[in-house]
């Protein structure tokens, strides 16, 4: 009795010990010492398993963090820089750069916060809107999707959002795609038979062998992954994250990543835009 | 010729005099190294920075002989004393014979 009642214990201990091993760290994100990020509030009113959303960025080691700091240390903008240039330099048939048209590119403030959208019945992200511009407007060949030009341009974009808090739209006319992005994050895949939600709904903080699970928001994205030393695209880390599960992946730039895209984005909302993230 | 090559440095703006001060400089440079090979099996030319180098008021502060084991985007943090207001001149060399310069003023007080 005496010796089950010992080990009841223990269990106990155990048990109170493990969510604070799980946790989010309590680091607070500030960037080039002045713009203060939101990594952790209150989830959306229609997540219903959740009650806090936290930024990737809490998950991640202090090393990787600080990287994020500081836009000196970010690996990411030298992406942005080749962002900033391809927005002035010319092509295509029609003679144009970006800046013809649009000037500063400041004023895209808050754009990013809001995609996807819907536009003119069609779900819309961020590679579509860009690869759109540069047929219609300036007669030029569309970017790859994850190609370097659209991901730093994509950043680009991104970047004169930072610290606005993300905000995209569910209901009226998003609301279908909305509903089928949903339904992809809880179906499970491949033959690991995963979805989403086992690891980022259910099972965020804990590990995945070396990896410490994150919620899965992309409200940094896109980010530079030191692994790849590049920028990776959302469509490109869904496909990687379905892979995982040893399914066949949709494509990028497909209906059904635009659909799961505005859903995960929606996870977010409520969190900072921190275009360009850093992560492991 | 290495394309989109482009120098950042991080300097303080103020410092007292003799202050010691953190310096960052960043160069966007793929540094290839010369050992790997093309999809046809040919070998990619070496093309890398081999040599960075520092000023301050005309006195050398670094010199640094680089290799091609350096990854792409080489990035250097180092100190040095700040004794009087001046300027430091930070320049890069290419294998090709291009030369990246940039330079930074700091106010000694």
């Amino acid at each position: 009795m005496r010796t089950i009642l010992t080990a009841g214990s223990f269990a106990v201990v155990a048990l109170l010990a493990a969510p604070a091993l799980a946790d989010p760290d309590e680091d607070n994100l500030v960037i080039n010492d002045e713009l203060q990020m939101v990594t952790e509030t209150a989830a959306p009113a229609h997540m219903e398993h959740v009650d806090t959303i936290y930024s990737g960025w809490r998950f991640r080691t202090d090393e990787t963090q600080a990287l994020q700091i500081d836009d000196f240390e970010n690996p990411a903008m030298i992406f942005v820089d080749q962002g900033m240039d391809l927005f002035n330099s010319v092509d295509g048939t029609e003679g144009k750069s970006c800046a013809s048209c649009h000037e500063d590119v400041a004023a895209f403030a808050g754009f990013h916060a809001e995609m996807p959208k819907v536009m003119n019945g069609k779900l819309v992200v961020m590679e579509d809107f860009i690869n759109g511009h540069r047929a219609r407007a300036m007669g030029a060949e569309p970017w790859k999707w994850s190609g370097p030009e659209m991901q730093a341009m994509v950043a680009l974009i991104g970047l004169q959002s930072r610290g606005m808090p993300m905000n995209v739209k569910i209901d009226g006319d998003a609301a279908p795609y909305w509903e089928q992005g949903k339904e992809m994050y809880y179906t499970r895949y491949g033959q690991l038979e995963l979805s989403c939600a086992n690891c980022h709904e259910d099972s965020y903080g804990l590990m995945i062998r070396a990896d410490h699970l994150s919620q899965g928001q992309i409200n940094g994205f896109p980010t530079y992954r030191l692994k790849q030393a590049k920028l990776i695209s959302r469509h490109n880390r869904f496909r990687g994250c379905i892979r995982d599960t040893r399914a066949e992946t949709f494509a990028e730039g497909s209906d059904e990543f635009r659909a799961l895209e505005l859903y995960v984005a929606s996870r977010s909302n409520g969190l900072s835009v921190e275009t360009p993230a850093v992560r492991q | 010729m290495a394309s989109g090559v482009k120098p950042r440095v991080k300097v303080p703006k103020t410092a007292s005099a003799g202050e010691t001060i953190t310096i960052k400089t960043l160069i966007s440079h793929p540094m290839e190294s010369g050992q790997r090979k093309d999809k046809e099996g040919n070998l990619i030319p070496r093309s890398i920075i081999n040599r960075f180098v520092v000023e301050f008021n005309g006195e050398n502060v670094i010199d640094v002989t680089m290799e091609p084991a350096i990854s792409t985007n080489p990035y250097f943090e180092f100190e040095a004393v700040v004794p009087e207001s001046g300027e430091f001149v930070f320049t890069w060399y290419d294998d090709d014979g291009d030369v990246y310069t940039t330079s930074k003023n700091i106010e000694a007080s």
